[in-house]
């Protein structure tokens, strides 16, 4: 674990494996953070937020970022490389996506911190002080970034918790922080599971609480914070539309449907899950899907021509199993790819359900899989009335030639992020985050900043 | 000539579908990541030169360099064994019969430019005369232009009709319609003028005229592959593709390929589906099989030049 | 009723010569308080009431004593409104702002002799009510602006136009401050209803008499039905509801009593509705106007889309 600017062993003495998801072989043991060690790690990062870091001037913040950007960039295959071992996914997306958006992210940041003044409008900002971080195991680096960056060029500093089946990243991103000569305890990398994250949301001396994961954590932590004055970001679960008009660019649509759902395995809080086609052309593109399907080439994540991994864990990959058969119970038509898998690992095939009613569970529930939900509509009204039909509210997306109607569809969607003709896209200057139970607050962007700041008056 | 009865079934051109051109770049980026090695680069490179028309289309065309090309397409190199030769030799209307004769029992095809290639600024009578010269002369294979002009004037009528008046007149010989991209503008135009081109009757559909630049990308590729399987999705026919110009390097080649299977399927990955229309990809291909067979990166000057 | 309007009335009957000094003998006439959901005054279905007093040991009046189905009913009303009002054209709901500023200066009398018998001197009560007419106004102006001044074009990478723009929660139950009945109602529902949202508030429980005025204000604003439900009660008794509730997008909380605000933000993980605790503003200065709290109920939403690049300085075509 990553505390104070050193590498320190547990006050636990506890660890815990982590597997290549791939192989189900063992890569290392990681240290499990108790309550203890949770509390190290929060008073290194008071001190350093007390004598270091809110001190300095923002402008020296800002090339501390920047520098550990262009380390990130520098050491871009070897994160890669180990990001696909620890969580599965296809070398091409963490070579290709996860590496360098987690650079980017770290670069646009740095250059806020000393311009915070022109963020908003008629007010000065103060950093909260303390932030405890929380993040999934779908985008290890990627998140941590997204975290750690707006947090310390905003001025606060950070105890960051990765998740129990992809801590190596975060730790290697440690190094990086370290060889980059950040003051001790301006960042602090630890590991651990469910009880270390309670540590952290409970912990007394946080002032901020930014989590991504699923809405029930997300509850939960809500739940825990009540009556502190601790605020928080909640980046939470999804069940997005993708909605296909007739006159939309089809093959373009489709592709944006496949990349909307099978992009790292399904494993995303925006996917595009349940698609919405309308009748009129809703059999060519089940056709066209189905046929572009079977392109997609299933196995080994370090195969630069692989295009789905490895689930992340045995219990994802058995919540996926789950859904499948909820599926087919429903009555739904499940059709999978027919590509072979490897034997070992945990792996699964692209599927889609056709004949799905808005009823059923895999069109209402988060399966967090390769899965994908097809419905049909036939009007503009009724669509949206069934995109929005969900509690979440995180993502959506539509597919029309035509401009008055993709202006009437993305502002009547009830959700944070609308793609219009293009699906999962993500940049660091573009806010990102939830309506309704997909959480609040944004990262990304101007409006990444406010979630680590107050607002004074002048 | 299309009939009345079949202009009933004919699709209303202009509503073609849209072509969203960052969705179809990001696409035919894709098929870029994907890594050939080994046997299937071996594999690959091979069926990529049997897929070449060996090209030359000049003013300065003799009958030597006609006849040059023609070995070339028949002995791409000798000093290698197992070599394929290459599809096609592809020529002017002039020059097919000495093409045809050079590379008679060869099994080689020889196509024929034709309706005033390449700007196809000519009455209809004479493109007809033009096709019906080449076929005369023993060509087995026709590419023909489109009226660029008149399809950009929205005259889709026209543009089918002279599609379907050359393809009468080519008789049993194939016809390749050049659609000429690097003049449609747009991946909308593309898509629309493949769709014309094979309702009226194309045997294959082509990029380029190697005239005009740009020449073949891959996304523009990506466009009218996509058309051939939505024509084929409605009426169960095969029609062939073959993006010409811009291709030189082998590497592109097999991305080419690999964007055929992924879109069409393997049935098109023939000569007899798909062409590369190109002069110096042979001899970046034949580079390409010396080095996987001695493990030595090639030098140009041990590869000849026609 | 205000006795000055009273008097005034009577004035002008002995002048139209109709009646010699009747207003010694003429019964006043009550106010009954009301609630207002979706732009009626019903009295509460529950039937309840209650009777507020001021210092003096006043009856301020028989109040309705609204019900948590008062509430369910008011959100109802409230997310029918929503599609409309946050559809308008910002323009628009300036309009409606400034209509709303004009009517509350025309029935000033009326809210000054609320006040008075709510316990304000009369400089006090002058000042709340200026202070409230202008913060319409203040607000009236922000309604088409403060989307110009959050939004971001983001300059992304890839070949997309990407923008950020504020949108409306949805509905927001809003408990009002317990001072200021006047001044911290209008403060509160403004920069809600000013972004486009629909808002269910508890008036305040001892001060009550404005709420409902007001609400007859609004009622002849041109505002919507729905847009602004006011509710009269104890908050005890309905916080809650208004929190638990699952239709419910956000929760204002302007108080600051620390077990309540805990209590409502562990129910506020319900449905994860957003909550806001103004509690250290204080009303009368300018840290109680801003469009930073009308952005407090705006969610950021970011859309995408390709830029197309045929022919752009040598694209890639």
């Amino acid at each position: 674990m990553f505390i104070n600017g050193s590498w320190q062993k547990p006050l636990s003495k506890k660890y815990f494996d982590t597997i290549n998801p791939a192989t189900e072989e063992k890569l290392s043991e990681v240290a499990e953070a108790s309550a203890a060690d949770v509390d190290k790690a929060v008073k290194a990062a008071r001190n350093a937020y007390d004598k270091t870091w809110r001190k300095m001037p923002a402008r020296e913040r800002a090339k501390y970022i920047f520098r550990i950007s262009r380390m990130i960039q520098e050491k871009a295959r070897e994160l890669a490389i180990i990001e696909t071992l620890d969580g599965g996914k296809p070398i091409r997306e963490s070579r290709d996506f996860d590496v360098p958006t987690a650079g980017n992210h770290f670069f646009y940041y740095a250059g806020w911190a000393d311009k915070l003044e022109y963020a908003f409008p008629n007010r000065q900002t103060t950093p909260l002080g303390v932030a405890g971080q929380i993040i999934p195991w779908n985008f290890p680096l990627l998140m941590a970034a997204w975290k750690i960056a707006p947090a310390i060029a905003t001025g606060n500093t950070v105890v960051l918790k990765s998740a129990e089946t992809t801590p190596l990243t975060a730790l290697k991103l440690a190094e990086i922080i370290q060889e980059a000569d950040l003051p001790p305890g301006v960042v602090n990398i630890i590991t651990g599971a469910g009880a270390t994250g309670a540590a952290i949301v409970n912990h007394p001396d946080i002032n901020k609480i930014a989590f991504t994961g699923s809405t029930d954590v997300g509850k939960i932590i809500q739940r825990a914070i009540a009556g502190t004055n601790k605020k928080a970001t909640l980046e939470l679960g999804g069940k997005a539309a993708n909605i296909i008009f007739e006159d939309a660019p089809i093959d373009q649509a489709v592709e944006g449907v496949i990349n909307g759902i099978y992009f790292n395995q399904g494993h995303v809080c925006c996917a595009g899950s349940r698609l919405y086609v309308q009748e009129s052309i809703a059999k060519e593109v089940i056709r066209k899907l189905k046929d572009r399907m079977e392109s997609l080439i299933v196995g080994d994540p370090l195969d630069k021509n692989t295009d789905i991994g490895a689930i992340n864990s045995r219990q994802q990959l058995e919540t996926i199993h789950k859904y499948l058969q909820i599926g087919k119970k429903e009555g739904a038509d499940m059709y999978e790819s027919s590509c072979p898998l490897p034997r070992k690992g945990f792996f699964c095939r692209p599927t889609m359900f056709t004949n799905v009613a808005q009823s059923n569970r895999i069109a209402q529930e988060e399966i967090f899989g390769p899965v994908l939900s097809i419905l049909t509509f036939r009007t503009d009204d009724e669509v949206i009335e069934k995109a929005n039909n969900t509690p979440y509210g995180l993502s959506a997306g539509v597919w029309t030639d035509k401009g008055s109607k993709i202006f009437n569809m993305t502002r009547r969607m009830r959700a944070g992020v609308i793609w219009a003709n293009t699906f999962n896209k993500f940049d660091p200057a573009s806010p990102f985050g939830g309506y309704k139970e997909s959480g609040f607050g944004r990262e990304g962007g101007l409006h990444g900043l406010l979630p680590y700041l107050n607002l004074v008056n002048h | 000539m299309a009939t009345a009865g079949s202009i009933r079934t004919l699709p209303d051109f202009s509503l073609s579908p849209r072509i969203d051109q960052v969705g179809v770049e990001e696409r035919a980026s894709r098929f870029t990541k994907r890594s050939i090695k080994k046997e299937t680069k071996m594999n690959g490179l091979k069926l990529v030169l049997n897929m070449i028309d060996l090209t030359t289309l000049e003013g300065k065309d003799t009958d030597g360099k006609v006849k040059q090309l023609c070995y070339k397409a028949m002995h791409p190199h000798d000093a290698v064994d197992g070599i394929p030769k290459v599809a096609a030799v592809c020529v002017y209307p002039s020059m097919v019969k000495v093409a045809k004769k050079a590379v008679e029992g060869s099994g080689i095809k020889i196509a024929s430019v034709v309706t005033a290639f390449p700007s196809g600024q000519a009455p209809r009578d004479i493109k007809i005369r033009d096709t019906k010269y080449a076929v005369n002369e023993g060509a087995d294979e026709v590419d023909m232009v489109i009226s660029r002009g008149k399809f950009h004037a929205g005259e889709y009528n026209f543009v089918f009709d002279e599609i379907a008046a050359i393809k009468e007149a080519c008789g049993t010989a194939r016809l390749k319609v050049i659609l000429e991209t690097g003049e449609l503008g747009t991946y909308d135009k593309v898509r629309r003028a493949s769709d014309i081109a094979m309702h009226a009757g194309a045997d294959f559909i082509k990029t380029s005229t190697g005239k005009i630049q740009p020449a073949a990308t891959m996304p523009v590729t990506l466009v009218m592959l996509e058309a051939i399987r939505d024509f084929y999705y409605k009426t169960g026919k095969m029609i062939g593709m073959k993006p010409a110009g811009g291709i030189s390097k082998s590497k592109l080649a097999l991305h080419y390929l690999v964007m055929v299977k992924e879109t069409l399927g393997s049935d098109w990955l023939t000569n007899e589906w798909f062409r590369f229309g190109a002069s110096s990809l042979a001899n970046d291909v034949l580079m390409q099989i010396v080095k996987e067979k001695t493990g030595l990166y090639q030098s140009a000057n041990y590869f000849s030049v026609d | 009723m205000a006795k000055s309007a009273i008097k005034k009335s009577a004035l002008r009957v002995s002048e139209n010569g109709l009646e010699k000094k009747t207003s010694s003998k003429r019964l006043e006439v009550l106010k009954t308080y009301k609630i207002y959901i979706g732009g009626q005054f019903p009295r509460t279905e529950s039937g309840r009431y209650y009777t507020p007093v001021n210092k003096a040991g006043e009856k301020l009046a028989n109040v309705c004593l609204s019900s948590r189905k008062d509430f369910r009913d008011a959100v109802v009303a409230a997310r029918g409104a929503f599609g409309g009002w946050s559809g308008r054209a910002a323009f628009n709901r300036g309009q409606i702002l400034y209509r709303m500023a004009e009517m509350l200066e025309g029935r000033k009398e009326q809210f000054i002799s609320e006040l008075l018998r709510q316990d304000s001197t009369k400089a006090a009560a002058q000042k709340e009510l200026n202070l409230a007419i202008d913060r319409l106004i203040y607000y009236a102006g922000w309604c088409d602006k403060f989307q110009q001044l959050f939004s971001a074009v983001n300059p992304v990478a890839s070949s997309h136009f990407n923008f950020s723009v504020p949108e409306p929660m949805g509905v927001v139950a809003i408990v009002a401050p317990q001072g200021d009945g006047l001044l911290g109602l209008v403060s509160a529902i403004a920069p809600v209803i000013a972004g486009g949202n629909t808002c269910v508030v508890l008036a305040s429980e001892t001060k009550p008499l404005c709420s409902v005025t007001f609400a007859e204000v609004l009622n002849s604003s041109d505002l919507p039905g729905g847009v602004v439900n006011i509710l009269t009660g104890k908050p005890a008794e309905l916080i809650s509801g208004m929190v638990n509730h699952m239709d419910v997008n956000a929760t204002i909380y302007c108080e600051n009593n620390s077990s309540v605000k805990a209590s409502i933000r562990e129910q506020s993980a319900v449905n994860l509705k957003r909550i806001y605790f103004y509690d250290h503003l204080n009303w009368q200065k300018d840290e109680g106007q801003s469009p930073y709290l009308i952005m407090d109920t705006q969610e950021i939403k970011t859309t995408w889309h390709p830029i197309e690049n045929i022919a752009g300085a040598g694209g890639s075509y």
